[in-house]
C-alpha cells in the first residue's frame, strides 16, 4: 500500500503544497477534516489538515511548514514518489450551514485549513469575510484562492509589507465593531494567535470557533494523546474536534501540551540536518 | 519456578516442565521475548504428562474448543506437523494464543492433573507446535470453491482475524478493514514485543492473506464509509472493532505532560517502536514511572517503562494482589524484573511544575470493604493517609471502552449504556440485519482468546446466514 505524490511545490519559504493520490480519502473528505500520514516504515504518524480535495480526481492536498524532522523530510519529496500511509478523513467535519455572515481568520499555514472552509461556507450561501495574515508578504499563502472563495478578503502582515500593518485580529475587531452582523467567527492558526483572537472576539455576541492541532498518534480516539480541556472537560481533538468553542478552550494547557516533545524534536532535527550535510541521506 | 506454589510433596511426574526464560536481570534491559519456548525434549516430557482423558475437561475450558488431548497425543508421537494441523482445525492463531492466552483460568484450570498437582502446560505445548510449524514453513490449506458471497470484517484484531480466517476457509470472499497502518489490532499496538513478537503477528496475518482474505489498512469505517454503506456492498458484516477508547480517572492534573493512557504509551512503544532510535516516534522517559491499574495492560506498561530505562517503576492498584485481574505469570514476571507493587493505593491527584510537566502522584491508602458488583471486595479510602510518589511519567491503565466512531451513520444498531454493541452471545447477531459483532466491542475489554471465540462463533453464524440468503 502506498500513496503517490502527484505534485509538490514550495508556495512560500519553507511552506509546501502537496497533492496526494488518495481516492478513498478524497471521496469522503469534508471541510474541517484532516489526514495522518507516515513517510516510511520508520516514520512517525503526523496529522495535517486537508487544504483541498478533488473527489473526481481522487486527490487530497495538504499544506505544511518545515518544522520538525518529518516535515523537513516531507519537503524533499517530489512528484512521482510515494508515501507509506495516508489515513483519513479524520475529525468531525465543520458544521457548515447557512448562517449569514461568517468571518474566517487564517494565520500563517492556518490559511490552508481556512480555504476549504471558505469554499464550503460560500457554497452554503453565506457572506464570507476572510482575513489572512503572515509575518511578511513572502510568507502569505493562498491569497488568490481565498479571494475567489470569499466575498471579501483582507490581508495583514506583521511587518506591514502587505495589507494592514499588524495582526489579523485587528481587522477582525474592526469588522465586529463596524456593526456588520456576524454569525460566526472561525479562527485558525498558531495556538497563540487563536488564543489572542478568541480573547478579542469574546466580548461580541458571536459564535467563535477554533481548529486545534494537538499532538496525536492514531487520530481515531484510541491513544487519547490529543486531549484538550474544553469547558472544564477532557475532550479528544481527533474525534470530538478539531473544532471547538473558542471561549471554552484551555489554551494554556494546549500550548504546554504542544511543547511536550520540543526537546526531542530539536535533537531529531539537528541529527537529520547533520546527516543531510554528510550526504548520508 | 513460579508455578510450584509450594507443591513440594507431589511426585516428579506431577510437576510441569519448566519454561526456559531470559534471566530477569538481562531481560529487564531488552525487548526480546521473555519466555524462550520449549525444546523438543521439554515438549515431549510435558506432553507425556497428559492423561488423555476420555471426557476431556480442558476442551470445555477453551473458548475455541481446541482438541487438546488430540494434539498432545500427536506431540507424544513426535508428529508435530499433525499436532499443529489439529490445533489449526479450530484455532487460526496458535502462536499468539500459546503466548498470551490466560491458560491458567481456561483450559489448564480444568485439567484433571491440576486437582492434585500441576495441570499440563497446554499453552506452552501449543506454542511449541506453532513455533515448530513456523520454522518448517507454514502450509496453507486448500481453500474451497468460492461461494460468491462477500463479507466485510471491520477491525483486524483477534476477533476480526479469526472470523476472517474461518469465513475464508468456507469459501466466502472476505475484506478486512483496519484503521491503523498495520493489521493485528491490540496484538500489534498493545502487547509488547517481549511477550508477543510482532514478527509472529505479521506471519499469522500473512497466513490469513494466503487464505484469500484482502486487508485494507488505513481504512476507517465510520469516516471513509459508514456501516450502512458496507451493508449495501457486502452480503454480511462482522464488527470486531474492539474497545479502543482509553478510560481516564478524571482526577486533577491528568492532562499534564507525561501522563499517558496505556494505549498511547504502548502504541508509541510497540507499533511505532519508540524504543528503537532508528524510528522517529518518541515516548517520554522518566526516572520514576507510575502505572495505574492491575491488569495485563498495566503489567505490560510497567515492564515496557522499565525496559526504556526507568529507575523505579511502580504499579499503583486500589485493591490487593489477589484481586488483580492480570495473569499470575505476568505479575510474577513483573516482580522478578523489579517492578514495585503499591497495592491498596489509589491516585487522587497528579502534581506538575509550571511547565505542566508531571512531578509526582498524590495517592491515598485504601482498605477492602464489602463485595461490589464484580464480586470483589470494594476498595474504600483510608482518610488522612495521603502520600506522594515522585513521577515524571504516569501511565493510566484502567480499561477501555468501545470507540463510538463506528456508530456514525449506522441505523438500527442497538448499543447498551456502556457503549458496547448488543449481540447474541451464541451467534454474534446484532439488531441490524446482516451485521454480526464479537469481541471487546460486545463484551468490553476482555482477553484475546475470548475475542477469538466470539469471532469463531460469528463466522459460523454468518455462514449459516449467507446460506439462507
Amino acid at each position: 500500500m502506498a500513496y503517490k505524490v502527484l505534485n509538490k511545490e514550495e508556495i512560500a519559504p519553507s511552506v509546501h503544497r502537496m497533492v496526494i493520490d488518495a481516492p478513498d480519502v478524497a471521496k469522503a473528505a469534508k471541510a474541517g477534516q484532516f489526514i495522518i500520514l507516515r513517510i516510511d516504515e520508520k516514520g512517525e504518524r503526523i496529522p495535517l489538515t486537508i487544504a483541498d480535495f478533488d473527489k473526481e480526481k481522487g486527490t487530497v492536498t495538504v499544506i505544511f511548514q518545515e518544522m520538525g524532522k518529518t516535515t523537513k523530510q516531507l519537503a524533499k519529496f517530489s512528484a512521482g514518489e510515494f508515501l507509506e500511509d495516508v489515513v483519513g478523513p479524520l475529525g468531525t467535519p465543520s458544521d457548515v450551514r447557512k448562517l449569514g455572515t461568517v468571518i474566517l481568520v487564517g494565520g500563517g499555514v492556518g490559511v490552508a485549513p481556512a480555504y476549504p472552509q471558505a469554499k464550503a461556507y460560500s457554497k452554503a450561501g453565506n457572506k464570507v469575510i476572510s482575513i489572512i495574515g503572515a509575518r511578511n508578504k513572502d510568507l502569505l499563502i493562498l491569497e488568490d484562492e481565498m479571494k475567489d472563495a470569499s466575498s471579501e478578503l483582507y490581508i495583514a502582515t506583521d511587518d506591514g509589507s502587505k495589507g494592514h500593518h499588524g495582526f489579523v485580529t485587528d481587522i477582525m475587531k474592526q469588522i465586529l465593531d463596524s456593526g456588520e452582523e456576524v454569525a460566526r467567527v472561525v479562527i485558525i492558526g498558531p495556538p497563540i494567535m487563536m488564543k489572542v483572537g478568541a480573547g478579542v472576539a469574546a466580548p461580541y455576541d458571536v459564535e467563535i470557533l477554533v481548529s486545534l492541532n494537538s499532538i496525536m498518534v492514531d487520530g481515531t480516539g484510541m491513544c487519547g494523546g490529543c486531549r484538550v480541556t474544553v469547558d472544564g472537560k477532557t475532550r479528544f481533538t481527533c474525534v470530538d474536534g478539531p473544532e471547538f468553542d473558542a471561549r471554552k478552550v484551555d489554551f494554556v494547557q494546549l500550548m504546554n501540551r504542544l511543547a511536550m516533545y520540543r526537546g526531542e524534536e530539536t535533537k531529531a532535527v539537528e541529527k537529520y540536518d547533520e546527516e543531510c550535510r554528510c550526504g548520508l541521506h | 519456578m513460579q508455578e510450584l506454589n509450594g507443591e513440594k510433596t507431589v511426585k516428579a511426574k506431577k510437576e510441569r516442565t519448566p519454561m526456559p526464560e531470559q534471566p530477569a536481570e538481562e531481560r529487564r534491559k531488552n525487548f526480546n521475548e521473555v519466555a524462550l519456548g520449549y525444546t523438543k525434549e521439554d515438549a515431549l516430557a510435558e506432553a507425556s504428562r497428559c492423561l488423555s482423558c476420555k471426557e476431556p475437561k480442558c476442551v470445555e475450558g477453551c473458548p475455541v474448543n481446541v482438541d487438546i488431548p488430540g494434539f498432545i497425543k500427536l506431540v507424544c508421537e513426535e508428529d508435530f506437523a499433525g499436532a499443529i494441523e489439529k490445533i489449526k482445525g479450530t484455532n487460526a492463531l496458535p502462536a499468539i494464543c500459546g503466548r498470551v492466552c490466560p491458560q491458567e483460568t481456561q483450559c489448564e484450570a480444568l485439567c484433571v492433573l491440576g486437582k492434585k498437582g500441576q495441570p499440563v502446560a497446554i499453552g506452552r505445548l501449543e506454542r511449541f507446535c506453532a513455533d515448530y510449524e513456523r520454522q518448517q514453513g507454514v502450509k496453507v490449506p486448500e481453500v474451497p470453491e468460492p461461494t460468491g458471497k462477500k463479507v466485510a470484517v471491520v477491525g483486524s484484531g483477534p476477533a476480526g482475524l479469526t472470523a476472517a480466517a474461518d469465513l475464508a476457509k468456507l469459501g466466502h470472499k472476505v475484506t478486512v478493514f483496519e484503521s491503523l497502518h498495520k493489521a493485528g489490532g491490540v496484538l500489534s499496538y498493545g502487547i509488547p514485543e517481549f511477550r508477543l513478537p510482532k514478527e509472529i503477528v505479521r506471519q499469522e496475518v500473512e497466513y490469513i492473506e494466503k487464505l484469500g482474505v484482502e486487508f485494507k489498512p488505513n481504512y476507517i469505517i465510520g469516516r471513509i464509509k459508514t456501516l450502512d454503506e458496507l451493508c449495501d456492498e457486502f452480503d454480511a458484516v462482522f464488527m470486531g472493532t474492539g474497545a479502543g477508547l482509553p478510560n481516564f480517572m478524571g482526577i486533577p492534573g491528568e492532562n499534564f505532560n507525561g501522563v499517558y493512557s496505556a494505549n498511547e504509551f504502548l502504541t508509541r512503544v510497540n507499533l511505532m517502536k519508540a524504543y528503537d532510535p532508528e524510528y522517529d516516534t518518541r515516548v517520554r522517559l522518566g526516572r520514576h514511572v507510575v502505572v495505574v491499574g492491575g491488569g495485563n495492560v498495566a503489567m505490560d506498561s510497567a515492564r515496557s517503562a522499565l525496559r526504556l530505562g526507568a529507575e523505579e517503576v511502580s504499579i499503583v492498584y486500589r485493591r490487593g494482589e489477589e484481586e488483580m485481574p492480570a495473569r499470575r505469570e505476568e505479575i510474577e514476571h513483573a516482580k522478578e524484573e523489579g517492578i514495585t507493587f503499591r497495592l491498596l493505593t489509589n491516585p487522587v491527584r497528579i502534581l506538575g511544575d509550571d511547565k505542566f510537566n508531571v512531578t509526582a502522584v498524590e495517592c491515598i491508602k485504601m482498605k477492602l470493604g464489602e463485595p461490589d458488583k464484580s464480586g470483589r471486595r470494594s476498595p474504600v479510602p483510608v482518610e488522612g493517609s495521603e502520600f506522594t510518589i515522585p513521577a515524571e511519567v504516569v501511565v493510566i491503565a484502567i480499561g477501555t471502552s468501545p470507540n463510538p466512531m463506528i456508530f456514525k451513520g449506522s441505523e438500527g444498531l442497538d448499543q447498551n449504556k456502556k457503549g458496547t454493541v448488543v449481540a447474541d452471545e451464541e451467534t454474534g447477531a446484532t439488531s441490524k440485519c446482516g451485521v454480526f459483532a464479537g469481541g471487546d466491542v460486545v463484551t468490553g475489554a476482555a482477553t484475546v482468546i475470548s475475542a477469538m471465540g466470539a469471532g469463531k462463533k460469528a463466522a459460523k453464524a454468518i455462514d449459516e446466514y449467507l446460506k439462507e440468503q
